[in-house]
């Protein structure tokens, strides 16, 4: 064996190393395209913030005036996706605890809504939005914020009753018959033990469906609109971040493109903090779960 | 009293566990209806493949655009699918713990990150990157806007979704089935190609198809730096003009010409179509090599 | 090799976990061509000493090794040494058996073409002559192409056996090689090892006493992580030193 074996030693050797550099490289170059990113944004976009812009609205129009701030988009954008994620919520307990509660591991309905669950989560975002405005046209709304938040709660649904099902799957079976043997109706179960048990872990779902839908712009671009106002009633357009971003960076003049950046600093900021808040809730979530 | 409350709840309950396939049904129902307009006038292969694109003539052909769609995709993915596999092997196979732990929260915080971020990046740095550093080293002439600056924008938004799943397969493959290869004198190297990879192969395949149909619909980061011209592009340097990009743009101005608006549906609806196809065949694949590894 | 001398010497192995001593000092000589079973409670360590041997413990994350293995005389865990070298000296058995995801031809394969076997008739001569060796090749000949996942659980225990042999090692490791088989694999697999120490080293962990008795040569009783006594196990069993081992061999500890 010593003869092959003993020849291709080294280069196996330098193979094994030349893979393990490139694959290092591979993850190195990943957390830097991350850092590069948040570096170039708040390299460019840091600096436009001020009070003044956080506080004050965009005056004569948000394209085209060069005074005034984004408080219109950061009011919008937090109605609408707090809105949204309420109404998605709303939806997607239910349903994440029918899955959990009253269906069996291997019941056929139950593996066809994960599935379809699973399908409406690839669903492009522009579809949403396309999809959201049918729906608009066929109610009779106009692009407002009401048809924001619905269209931006349908795009949140799948994403939030998925990770709630996960969570909910965790919950180990045999704490549901212990509920079940002391009497208690499957109802009383399900909100009692199974939403306490997990609900760490829901608040992990909640806040990544909330920072999928603050953050989405295709939904949003044909169905809430865009106003300089802060939205003052539900039928009224409503300004969101991510659209302020996209809008006000094509201007040609510098003062409005100064607008797109704060937006894109409070934005990252906002998704940074949930998505840190998210991370904190899964800790408890693992530390509290009975396993 | 009890009881009852019970009953109602779980009917209740069940009613919304309707909701997800029939929204899958309203979508594909809704997207056809309006784009009957069209659909029914034009022949199918003239809609999908002719490149004259001239709404006030009446013409809609969608060939740019599904071009445009297919170009991008085809870039990101020739960029993501190594640089992620590679990654997710490096974060499995090799990397100290510490690093694992570090580069987790990385990685979902890119997948958090929002597209319009994305694009705002791609339009400080990528843009003139392209245009300015990579157009000349190829000997061509580009603004920067171009299939090759949206292929990378797109590249890094699919790390996440690709490097995630494909870690999940990875850590699927037991521990002492790696300890078998290493145990018969197998490099690391070697015991990750010819069995981590092979057990996970279904799974990685799955993943890339993920990552494919992330790319595909994605729309504002791509429109942001892709130049959005509606002609097949002929090369990475050229501009291109992807169907998510098609819808997002035109929308508003849509409904003073006439099937201008059942165009823009059946572009969507050849979108979600695909992407559903897709979707669907990597979640099939997923749940199987899940299957097999029990 | 000098005749009779240990091809595996232990000295002072002390392994940690993490802030937890999982072996503590263990000093220990593996006679050469015999069947040395290391017997002891769940928990002990046997495992975590079998997988000392060939440095399988370096993929784990946050392991400590302190103290001296000796293969052939050389410190395998001596900063200029080849793992996979040493690897290869040593076959291993684990308690599931794990067959590669490839065809049963491959599986046997995979470690010789590694190695730098290319030639198609030395590897086909070296597939049989190992299936034949661990018992396997008869009921395999007609199906070396199917995945090897598509044998039965004991035949894939024999099958890794066979994959272990063809890399031609000097020593078979068998951590529980038969706590996931039927009461007649396991037979089957222990009548290989009792064949195959004419040629070969072996190893083996196991927490079942009878298996001890029906197998072991030379035992060792591990217990907390503390190489309690060894010796002859015809000696061992017969009459324990230690009041230790004495408990565990009458079934007072488990």
């Amino acid at each position: 064996m010593n003869g092959p074996a003993g020849r291709s030693l080294g280069r196996r050797k330098r193979a094994d190393l030349f893979f393990r550099a490139l694959a290092a490289a591979s993850a190195a170059a990943v957390i830097l395209a991350l850092l590069l990113i948040l570096g170039t944004i708040l390299w460019k976009a840091v600096p436009a913030l001020s009070l003044s812009m956080l506080t004050r609205t965009p005056k004569g129009g948000f394209y085209l005036g060069r005074e005034g701030g984004i408080l219109n988009a950061i009011v919008g954008s937090l109605e609408l996706a707090l809105g949204a994620t309420a109404l998605a919520f709303l939806l997607s307990l239910p349903l994440a605890l029918y899955l959990n509660l009253y269906k069996d591991r291997s019941s056929k309905t139950a593996a066809w809504t994960r599935f379809s669950l699973d399908v409406l989560w690839g669903v492009p975002s522009i579809v949403y939005g396309a999809f959201g405005f049918i729906v608009m046209l066929a109610l009779g709304l106009r692009a407002s914020l009401l048809a924001g938040i619905l269209t931006v709660a349908l795009l949140e649904f799948p994403i939030m009753c998925r990770a709630i099902d996960e969570v909910l799957r965790l919950v180990p079976r045999e704490l549901r018959e212990a509920s079940d043997s002391l009497g208690a109706t499957r109802f009383e179960t399900a909100f009692r033990v199974f939403t306490r048990q997990a609900a760490p872990g829901i608040l992990t779902g909640v806040l990544l469906a909330f920072g999928r839908g603050i953050g989405d712009a295709a939904s949003v671009l044909f169905t809430a609109g865009f106003a300089d106002r802060v939205p003052a009633s539900l039928g009224d357009p409503a300004a969101t971040l991510p659209l302020a971003i996209f809008f006000q960076l094509g201007t040609p003049f510098p003062e409005v493109q100064q607008r797109a950046y704060a937006s894109a600093a409070v934005l990252t900021l906002i998704i940074l903090l949930v998505s840190l808040a998210g991370r904190t809730a899964g800790r408890k979530a693992d530390r509290n779960v009975v396993k | 009293m009890r009881p009852l409350k019970d009953a109602l709840a779980r009917r209740a309950m069940g009613l919304t566990a309707a909701l997800p396939a029939a929204l899958v049904v309203l979508i594909v129902a809704g997207l056809f209806l309006r784009s009957r307009a069209i659909v029914a006038v034009e022949p199918l292969s003239k809609l999908l493949f002719s490149s004259a694109w001239q709404p006030l003539q009446g013409k809609f052909g969608l060939l740019p655009f599904i071009a445009g769609t297919v170009w991008v995709t085809a870039t990101a993915l020739a960029l993501a699918l190594p640089v992620s596999i590679l990654a997710a092997i490096y974060l499995s196979e090799y990397a100290p713990g510490w690093v694992r732990k570090a580069a987790k929260p990385v990685v979902d915080l890119l997948a958090g990150l929002p597209s319009v971020v994305y694009g705002v990046w791609g339009v400080i740095l990528v843009v003139p990157f392209v245009g300015n550093v990579l157009a000349p080293l190829a000997g061509a002439a580009s603004s920067g806007y171009s299939v090759l600056a949206g292929g990378i924008v797109l590249a890094i938004m699919t790390f996440p979704t690709i490097i995630h799943v494909t870690l999940e397969v990875f850590a699927a493959v037991p521990r002492s089935l790696r300890e078998a290869s290493l145990s018969l004198g197998a490099t690391k190297w070697e015991t990750t190609r010819h069995v981590v990879l092979r057990k996970g192969a279904q799974g990685i395949l799955a993943a890339s198809v993920l990552g494919f149909s992330r790319a595909f619909g994605e729309t504002m980061a791509v429109l942001m730096v892709v130049g959005n011209v509606p002609a097949v592009p002929r090369s990475l340097f050229d501009a291109g003009y992807p169907l998510p990009a098609l819808i997002a743009n035109n929308y508003g101005e849509m409904m003073s010409v006439p099937r201008y608006d059942a165009a823009l549906m059946a572009a969507a609806l050849v979108l979600t179509l695909i992407v559903l196809f897709f979707n669907v065949l990597a979640r099939r694949t997923l749940v199987r090599a899940e299957r097999r590894g029990r | 090799m000098a005749n009779g001398e240990a091809p595996i010497r232990v000295r002072n192995l002390s392994v940690f976990y993490g802030g937890l001593q999982v072996l503590r000092d263990v000093s220990l000589d593996i006679p050469a061509k015999r069947i040395t079973v290391i017997v002891g409670p769940s928990g002990c360590g046997k495992t975590t000493l079998l997988k000392s041997l060939n440095r399988l413990l370096d993929a784990a994350e946050g392991v400590r090794v302190r103290g001296q293995v000796l293969v052939d005389g050389e410190d395998i865990y001596a900063p200029r040494t080849e793992v996979t070298r040493v690897r290869k000296k040593m076959g291993l058995l684990s308690q599931k058996p794990q067959v590669l995801p490839m065809s049963i031809y491959e599986n046997v394969a995979y470690g010789p073409r590694i190695h730098g076997l290319r030639s198609r008739k030395d590897l086909d001569g070296r597939v049989e002559r190992y299936l034949r060796l661990a018992g396997l090749w008869d009921e395999v000949r007609d199906r070396l192409r199917e995945p090897a996942s598509a044998l039965s659980v004991g035949q894939q225990q024999r099958l890794c056996l066979a994959r272990g042999l063809a890399v031609e090692p000097e020593i078979i490791l068998g951590d529980e090689p038969t706590s996931a088989l039927d009461p007649p694999s396991s037979q089957n697999v222990e009548r290989r090892l009792m064949e195959l120490k004419r040629d070969y080293t072996v190893v083996v962990v196991t927490h079942i006493l009878r298996q001890a008795r029906r197998i072991a040569d030379h035992l060792a009783f591990l217990f907390l992580g503390e190489l309690v006594e060894q010796g002859p196990a015809a000696e061992v069993f017969a009459g324990p030193r230690d009041p230790r081992t004495r408990a565990y061999l009458s079934g007072e500890i488990s």
